[in-house]
């Protein structure tokens, strides 16, 4: 198998790993870190193709990357104020308890 | 595949499952900073020693220990007594293997036409920020906007109601 | 005697004859006017009605001067208007009146007669509460009976006939509320309409066999020679021939309108109407319509005579008369009610004018019906007078003494029953009455009429001097004083008295001018009239019988004044007779126990039918469609209703299954999301293989 497709699999195992940890836990802080594992594969797999893929003078990949991180970044921030404000509010962080929205 | 690779995916996948999987959310936090590193290590590993600096820069360096933050503020005494995973995880774990099933297949039909190998790049740093101020600079500006954005949006998010719950 | 009639047929109308459709139509025509106004009017309306029956008399007298000016020089008139009315194919309805001698003085005696008892109810009827409603009837009344004098299609006689039935009908019954006068309109009519069951056939029957209802068509007609000579050959039942059996059929209806044995028994309960009426129609001429008809179709009723004998139909017609005349004079003689006597009066009187037309020809019966009709009227509104002066009351036994109290009326009304007596030679009932007799007299086929119609006039004579003795003398036997009636009353009946002295000139053998007018030949004043064999015998004999009579009823009454509870003299000597008498031969119980009681117990049937089997099928249906109605119900409230509500009932729960998809829950929904993306993946990477 070349290097890319172990590079591949590597990422969406890692994907994976994300995404049981995002479906299962209970926690939401633990569903934000499943999430910036989802994040981080995509980041790999896009190193990946660069790496191996055509023309990687361009940059293309590293750039997409760079931002990927940034952009993750700034939504962990977000994202971790939220739950945050939630614990203020509900005095936990157990997600199968926020049902409000039920419908 | 050297056998560098394979112990950096060794380190990195035990890494990810610790941190999806162990009861203490701290240690969950701690073990995502270990899968970090080890994908800091696969970007150096595949010549992008860029990314994997502002890797462990930004997500080691700010993600993990804001995740800790989060944890810190958001702790209450006792752990739950129903347990970590939900109630219906077998389902949740289902999916996610499905997930990785399909990407698999599609990587390993396809991985007879992927390039075998190709020479390294060399990318300098000049090389990157002059495609930052040149090529990119628009992404740039917007994900300097964004990241102001996010900074004042999780201030208010965060921040004390007035006359709320104190 | 009978004459043979022949006129010059003339075809051209002049210009009087053109207009004679006038004579009736105006007074229908005010009348429906009439029947428009509202009751404050009344005023109004029987001007209207006086002012068109005027009108209608003077046009009456310029026809009758026309005809009398054509007969003066020497052309006998008469003059026809034809029309079409219905065309159906080849065969077509006629229409259209006649000018003749006959209608002439039948016009002029309607409308005079019928204009003074106009006149004479304005005072009648001055505080009764229908005063417009009265005077539309009378003058619908006049105009239609005035349509069967003018007619020349038997067609148009039957619907004027018909229309004058219906007249009578609701003046009758004018004051409905009282039952016995709703009862007797109601006899009246069904009565009479038996009999023109049977006109309606002779009618057809003409129609049938003669192509035509004309009378007078320019040689056409079904009264002239062709007509009448086809009708001659056609043999019908019981040998007759088609004639007289059609002449009979028409008999028939004459008797039901003129009050004939056996259909003479609505005529006394007719005098339930306002007076007036029965001096109108029940006295001068509706009841004269049948007598009129008779004189119309006689043609028809002699066709087949041989000279000097008569015909099956019109020895039928005689008998009838003769009997009617015996019969009803008999029951008057027992009666207490003042105008039932001059009813029952009426009635005998007709018997003998059909007797006359019977035994005497046309101008013999028709000079009797226009004496009767002056006097008879003179004498019906003296009744009227004297009921209004003694405060309504009609009992004879609760009246007497009026000569001093009414003396005007007195006067008038001794004049008309003297009059109906045959008071000799200053009467005119003497000569018209003396006429039939002569011809009773003279009669091939047998002699009794003669001396049934002699016994008739001295019970004639008998019982109006019982009543006039009752009424005017003796002593006052009522509550109230009476007294005299106002001159809008008194005024027509001088005028009535003249004309019953009068009308005997024309009458005479002297002069007989009435004969030779209608029967369209020269008359001259003559001093050898009287010498015919057998007339001053005759004059004799019928003057000694009416002295008898008149000398019989003075004996028992004159004189006695019996008081108001006691019984009759006459009812003293013979009680048994008397009792039949009064109770009118029992003719009124018999049709009830046989005619009426057959027609009840059908009509029994017919109501048990209507509501045991049309009605039990109808609310059989109606139950059929309640039970089809109900399981209707069931099958919506169960089938349709439920399935619907089971439909929506399974929707909401397939609904609540599906909301549970909604948890609430970010991680369901991230399971889902996940799930969709492993689909779409599949699908694109199956899609794209080889």
């Amino acid at each position: 198998m070349t290097p890319l497709a172990g590079y591949l699999l590597v990422a969406a195992l890692l994907f994976a790993i994300g995404l049981a940890g995002a479906l299962t836990r209970r926690n939401a802080i633990l569903v934000l870190i499943g999430i910036e594992l989802m994040l981080n594969a995509a980041n790999l797999n896009l190193i990946a193709f660069w790496r191996y893929g055509p023309h990687p003078e361009a940059l293309t990949g590293m750039m997409f990357a760079i931002f990927s991180i940034a952009v993750a970044a700034a939504e962990a921030a977000v994202g971790l104020g939220l739950v945050i404000s939630i614990h203020r509010h509900t005095r936990s962080t157990d997600l199968d308890s926020m049902n409000r929205m039920k419908g | 595949m050297s056998l560098a690779f394979y112990l950096i995916v060794a380190l990195t996948v035990a890494g990810a499952v610790a941190a999806v999987t162990l009861r203490n959310t701290v240690h969950c936090a701690l073990a995502l900073s270990v899968a970090f590193a080890g994908i800091a290590l696969l970007f150096l590993e595949l010549d992008a020693q860029f990314a994997g600096f502002a890797q462990i820069l930004i997500y080691i360096g700010a993600v993990a220990i804001l995740i800790v933050f989060a944890i810190m503020l958001t702790r209450s005494s006792d752990t739950p007594a129903t347990g970590v995973f939900s109630k219906s995880w077998l389902a949740g774990l289902a999916i996610a293997a499905a997930v990785f099933a399909v990407l698999g297949w599609a990587v390993l039909r396809t991985a007879p036409m992927l390039p075998h190998d190709s020479a390294a790049p060399v990318v300098t740093v000049q090389q990157i920020g002059a495609a930052l101020m040149g090529r990119y600079v628009l992404p740039l500006e917007i994900v300097a906007l964004l990241l102001t954005a996010a900074l004042i949006g999780a201030v208010i998010v965060a921040m004390h109601e007035k006359a709320g719950a104190k | 005697m009978q004459e043979t009639i022949s006129f010059t047929p003339q075809l051209g109308a002049s210009a009087v004859t053109q207009l004679l459709w006038l004579i009736p139509a105006v007074p229908i025509v005010a009348s429906g006017v009439i029947a428009l106004f509202k009751q404050p009017l009344r005023r109004m309306s029987s001007a209207l009605a006086i002012g068109s029956l005027s009108f209608s008399l003077l046009l009456s007298m310029f026809a009758f001067a026309h005809v009398v000016s054509g007969w003066i020089g020497g052309n006998a008139v008469r003059e026809t208007v034809n029309f079409t009315w219905i065309q159906v194919g080849t065969s077509h309805v006629d229409l259209g009146w006649v000018l003749d001698p006959l209608s002439a003085v039948m016009l002029v005696m309607v409308t005079l007669v019928g204009l003074l008892i106009f006149i004479y109810s304005t005072g009648y009827m001055a505080h009764d509460e229908n005063y417009t409603r009265f005077f539309c009837f009378l003058s619908l009344f006049a105009g239609a009976m005035l349509a069967v004098v003018i007619a020349n299609s038997l067609l148009l006689l039957f619907m004027g006939w018909e229309l004058v039935g219906l007249t009578s009908y609701l003046l009758i019954g004018f004051w409905y509320q009282k039952p016995s006068a709703a009862a007797a309109a109601k006899k009246a009519f069904i009565t009479t309409r038996i009999g023109d069951i049977f006109f309606l056939l002779g009618i057809v029957w003409l129609f049938a066999q003669t192509g035509t209802l004309l009378f007078y068509n320019g040689g056409a007609g079904s009264m002239e020679a062709a007509a009448l000579a086809g009708l001659l050959t056609q043999p019908a039942a019981l040998g007759l021939t088609a004639a007289g059996a059609i002449g009979l059929l028409i008999f028939c209806g004459a008797a039901g309108k003129s009050g004939q044995f056996p259909l003479h028994v609505w005529l006394p309960d007719a005098m339930e109407g306002p007076t007036p009426v029965s001096a109108l129609i029940h006295a001068a001429t509706m009841v004269a319509a049948g007598v009129y008809l008779i004189a119309r179709v006689y043609p028809l009723m002699q066709a087949g005579a041989l000279a000097g004998g008569s015909t099956t139909a019109l020895t039928v017609v005689t008998w009838v008369g003769a009997s009617t005349a015996v019969f009803a004079a008999l029951i008057a003689v027992a009666q207490n009610d003042i105008k039932r006597i001059l009813a029952y009066s009426t009635v005998s009187q007709l018997g003998y004018m059909m007797a006359g037309l019977g035994m005497g020809g046309v101008a013999v019966g028709m000079f009797h019906l226009i004496t009767h009709a002056f006097f008879k009227a003179l004498l019906f509104m003296g009744a009227g007078s004297v009921i209004h002066g003694c405060h309504e009351e009609q009992d004879i036994r609760k009246m007497g003494g009026l000569k001093s109290d009414m003396p005007v009326t007195f006067l008038t009304y001794t004049i008309g029953m003297l009059a109906l007596c045959g008071f000799p030679l200053l009467f005119s009932g003497f000569w018209s009455k003396d006429g039939i007799l002569e011809a009773a007299q003279h009669w091939s086929v047998a002699k009794a009429p003669f001396y049934m119609l002699v016994f008739g006039a001295l019970l004639t004579a008998f019982y109006m001097m019982r009543q006039v003795a009752y009424v005017f003398t003796g002593h006052w036997r009522g509550h109230k004083p009476a007294h005299e009636s106002p001159a809008v009353m008194t005024v027509p009946l001088a005028i009535l008295a003249f004309f019953a002295i009068a009308l005997g000139v024309i009458g005479t053998p002297l002069w007989p001018w009435f004969r030779a007018f209608l029967n369209g030949q020269a008359a001259s004043f003559d001093l050898h009239g009287f010498s015919e064999p057998g007339l001053l015998t005759l004059m004799l004999t019928s003057s000694v019988v009416v002295f008898i009579g008149l000398g019989l009823g003075w004996r028992m009454y004159v004189g006695r004044a019996p008081a108001a509870d006691e019984p009759d003299a006459l009812e003293k000597a013979m009680p048994t007779v008397w009792g039949w008498l009064r109770d009118k031969f029992f003719i009124d119980e018999l049709y009830g126990a046989t005619f009426i009681a057959f027609y009840w117990f059908w009509a029994r049937v017919a109501d048990w039918l209507d509501r045991r089997v049309w009605g039990g099928i109808v609310s059989g249906v109606a139950r059929l469609t309640a039970a089809w109605a109900r399981l209707n119900r069931f099958l919506d409230t169960y089938w349709v209703d439920g399935s619907f509500d089971k439909g929506c009932e399974e929707l909401a729960t397939g609904g609540g299954l599906l909301s549970r998809v909604e948890s609430g829950r970010v991680q369901t929904y991230l399971r889902l999301l996940a799930v969709g993306v492993v689909l779409l993946a599949a699908i694109l990477i199956w899609s794209s293989r080889g």
